[in-house]
């Protein structure tokens, strides 16, 4: 029986099977890889980080080097809500998303009325002046020497984080699910769809009545608020806050972990971010200095070479063998 | 009868270029009307003006009585303003029938929502693809518009624009760039564009002009030289003097 | 009064400094329309050339300036042709990815043969100490910095403007196509517009090393400062990133003095907002 075209495209945003290999994957590491559940939460956080950025620059277009000003916003407002009001995880979690979003609204409205260059600088600016911020308001965010006396109690008041990550690893689960479960469904819906528009031929969308600039300070505000919450989530299980949180190189990282695994593709997220992750523990090791040498090189070979990232290569071997 | 666009004095200018001059221009309901004039007449400068790509220097622009000067692009077209681009303007990395959703789904106000699966809203998607039939490109649904002949691409740039359901439709050079072997299915398309749309075509192509328009207005360095039947327009001495032989029409 | 003095003449110092590194990315950018993040990593080089001629091999001052000029402007050359020129019709997001790669590249380089820590720069005697213009004295060096600047943006507008090469560059700036279809060639005089100022740069980073310390992370804490200039500058023009400089500069030096616990937090608000109002810069074409 021949499809028509329309259920054609309908079926192309149905969960596939192959979507679920993720989160078998991740569940079973939990008892294969028992001791690096420490680096297992890591990866976990930074892929709702990627997922996150994914959905500024690979759906909406939109090119910023300010992800991580929210990633830190996050963290600080988590850290300093444990360590001044409560150490109660969840409500937490929100503190993240909240500050995060509010910064992310109020940035947003202000820097999404330009584009190019200057929306890239003011990107940079936002983040640098964030640092700024962190950086002097010591008293408050530990400066320089970080945040410190983030304790934080119980999860739900019955699962209290443990030595060996376990309890961190299955919270960022969870939360990561969580955050997947909403980003898969915004990203196929007509909404997300509108996105990609606006990144395909912001000109065109104007032409047919969309309200380019409130689709694209609602969508900026939402990943704001997602990288608020992995930032959270970092405070969380590694009990500090570093100014790091808010410097270029974490910026730039979290481009490479996205453009590694294929940008605009949503699982690029999860594989930029896990093998990234993975390198970084055992090749840094070994030579720190030059780690990010590599990844230069790498992000100059991704431009030139191989632009899908890891999902693009995927895509064409499967042509080729078709 | 309410025109369905008009413009009054509408003016812009460029520091001391004047690209529109003054123009009083009235397009009739169901209107089948032509826009000419030599190159660098401010044709596209108008079109620009009337969406809101471009603001006035002075003037006024009423659509369907209601003064839409302040309004924005998207404002406008929410309130039955259409239009194509002279050089196609295309979701490119996208499939015809994708195009031409995302018009309709902006009409039908689904494309806000962000918390349902795009299959909630199949109607809007079969609507879409009723208006590819329409237009005969329904085979090439979910190809890549870039993959498609030029001409097929110019008939998603009109498809786009239809799927707005506007009450007035822009078309700026529809058949530019178009090889003449596909031409003729424009012209069809353009033919049996609903008669309740007011339709306002620049073109330079004589044939699609004379062939398509009930009026014409001549436009020549920004200002009306003359407005009128197709048959007062070919006799006119002035419209002759500013072709000069380029695009006679017998 | 004296804290004014010192604002305004410790700030104009800055200003030269920014002004300098910054002009060759404002050009390259309105010319190829190219986003060279990596255009710091230029101005490092420079400092760190500098700096090591100078302690190391005891070269003067003056030479180890101009061998970090002529060094950098040929690597950038040699980079400009190999790599960049396969980008120009790149996308944004392809020119930004590709600049950050080579910005992790060199400072990784840096830090492996020079380590993390500042480089010590020792000023040549004549140029360090006291001036003193009878009411007050004036750090030396800076106002060397000045007078230096002062110099080398005459000399600057003044080639840019009387040369043929000035010509073509403002004619292919304000259109390309246009150019081109009056037999310039773009492509060589958009090379030697890249060499030129990454050259500037590298002396913008030797001269400065004073202000802008030369340590591996110059290229990305400065970055901004530098984007900033052009952007509020406008792009492709030369007077714009000097009012822009200036601006920052005078800005930035005023906050440190009056208001240290805030630092540089009211001029980025006050630089966005700058931008807000004006986005494409003061002096750029919209």
């Amino acid at each position: 029986m021949a499809r028509s075209p329309v259920d054609t495209l309908i079926r192309r945003h149905r969960l596939r099977a192959i979507e679920l290999l993720p989160w078998l994957l991740a569940i079973g590491a939990y008892f294969v890889f028992g001791d690096y559940l420490a680096l297992g939460s890591q990866i976990l956080i930074m892929i709702l980080f990627a997922l996150s950025l994914d959905l500024v620059l690979g759906y909406a277009g939109i090119v910023t080097l300010g992800q991580s000003a929210f990633f830190g916003v996050g963290a600080y407002a988590a850290g300093i809500y444990a360590a001044h009001v409560s150490g109660e995880p969840l409500s937490g979690l929100l503190v993240g998303a909240v500050a995060a979003a509010v910064v992310g609204l109020a940035s947003g409205l202000v820097i999404l009325r330009t584009h190019g260059l200057t929306l890239l600088m003011l990107t940079l600016a936002v983040t640098a002046l964030l640092a700024e911020v962190a950086n002097k308001a010591s008293f408050i965010t530990g400066g320089a020497d970080g945040l410190q006396g983030v304790d934080i109690n119980p999860i739900l008041g019955v699962f209290s984080f443990d030595l060996y990550s376990r309890t961190a690893y299955i919270y960022c689960l969870v939360v990561l699910f969580l955050g997947w479960l909403f980003v898969r469904r915004l990203v196929h819906s007509s909404f997300g769809r509108s996105l990609v528009g606006i990144r395909e031929n912001t000109v065109r969308m104007h032409a047919i009545g969309s309200p380019v600039r409130r689709r694209l300070v609602t969508i900026y505000t939402i990943a704001a608020a997602l990288a608020g919450v992995a930032g959270a989530l970092l405070a969380q299980t590694t009990q500090f806050v570093g100014l790091t949180v808010l410097g270029f190189e974490r910026s730039g990282e979290i481009v490479v972990m996205l453009v590694f695994g294929g940008i605009g593709r949503l699982y690029g997220a999860f594989i930029g971010a896990t093998v990234y992750m993975i390198a970084q523990d055992t090749l840094a090791k070994l030579q720190p200095e030059f780690w990010y040498f590599w990844i230069g090189l790498l992000l100059v070979l991704i431009v030139m070479f191989a632009r899908g990232g890891l999902l693009g290569l995927v895509d064409k071997a499967i042509r080729r063998f078709r | 009868m309410t025109p369905a666009l008009e413009t009054a004095g509408l003016h812009k200018r460029f520091g001391a270029l004047v690209v529109a001059n003054d123009i009083n221009f009235r397009l009739e309901p169901g209107a089948r009307h032509a826009l000419i004039g030599p190159n660098g007449a401010g044709k596209t400068t108008f079109v620009n003006l009337i969406t809101g790509r471009l603001a006035p220097s002075a003037g006024r622009i009423l659509l369907n009585g209601a003064d839409i000067t302040a309004l924005s692009q998207a404002t406008r077209v929410r309130r039955g303003l259409g239009r194509t681009f002279q050089i196609n303007t295309l979701f490119r990395g996208l499939s015809v029938l994708e195009n031409v959703s995302l018009s309709i789904s902006e009409r039908e106000g689904v494309s806000g929502d962000m918390l349902r699966s795009i299959a909630a809203h199949r109607t809007t998607l079969e609507h879409a693809y009723a208006l590819l039939q329409q237009l005969r490109i329904a085979d090439d649904a979910l190809t890549p518009v870039q993959a498609l002949p030029y001409g097929k691409q110019r008939l998603v740039e009109i498809a786009i624009a239809l799927g707005l359901r506007p009450t007035v439709l822009l078309l700026d050079e529809p058949a530019a760039g178009v090889p003449s072997t596909e031409s003729a299915i424009i012209f069809d398309v353009i033919d049996q564009l609903p008669a309740d749309i007011a339709v306002l075509i620049i073109e330079h192509d004589m044939e699609l002009v004379f062939r398509f328009a009930r009026r014409i207005t001549v436009l020549v360095q920004g200002t009306v030289l003359i407005e009128g039947t197709p048959t007062e327009i070919a006799a006119d001495a002035r419209v002759r003097e500013v072709y000069l032989g380029e695009h006679q029409h017998v | 009064m004296e804290a004014l003095t010192s604002i305004l003449f410790h700030g104009l110092a800055y200003a030269m400094i920014l002004y300098i590194v910054s002009v060759g990315l404002s050009v390259t950018m309105g010319l190829m329309g190219f986003v060279n993040l990596a255009h710091g990593v230029f101005a490092m080089a420079g400092g760190y050339v500098t700096v090591t001629l100078m302690n190391t091999y005891a070269v003067p001052f003056a030479t180890a300036l101009l061998a970090a000029f002529i060094v950098v402007a040929l690597i950038s050359v040699v980079l400009e042709r190999t790599l960049y020129a396969r980008l120009y019709g790149a996308s944004e997001l392809d020119q930004v990815l590709f600049t950050i790669g080579l910005i992790f590249m060199s400072v990784a380089l840096v830090r492996w043969f020079w380590g993390p820590l500042p480089q010590p720069i020792h000023l040549p005697a004549i140029l360090s100490g006291q001036l003193d213009v009878g009411f007050r004295t004036f750090p030396m060096y800076r106002t060397f910095l000045i007078v230096v600047g002062f110099i080398l943006i005459a000399l600057l507008w003044f080639g840019i403007e009387r040369t043929n090469f000035g010509a073509q560059l403002r004619a292919a700036v304000d259109n390309r196509r246009m150019a081109e279809s009056i037999g310039i060639d773009t492509r060589r005089l958009f090379s030697l517009a890249f060499a030129l100022g990454s050259g500037l740069a590298a002396l913008g980073g030797g001269l400065g090393a004073d202000i802008l310390a030369i340590y591996p992370g110059y290229a990305t804490e400065y970055l901004v400062y530098f984007l900033m200039v052009v952007a509020i500058g406008g792009l492709g023009s030369l007077r714009g990133p000097f009012v822009a400089a200036l601006l920052l500069g005078f800005g930035d030096t005023a906050c440190k003095y009056l208001v240290p616990q805030l630092g540089t937090f009211f001029v980025f608000l006050a630089m966005i907002g700058l931008l807000l109002w004006r986005p494409a810069g003061l002096f750029g074409r919209a």
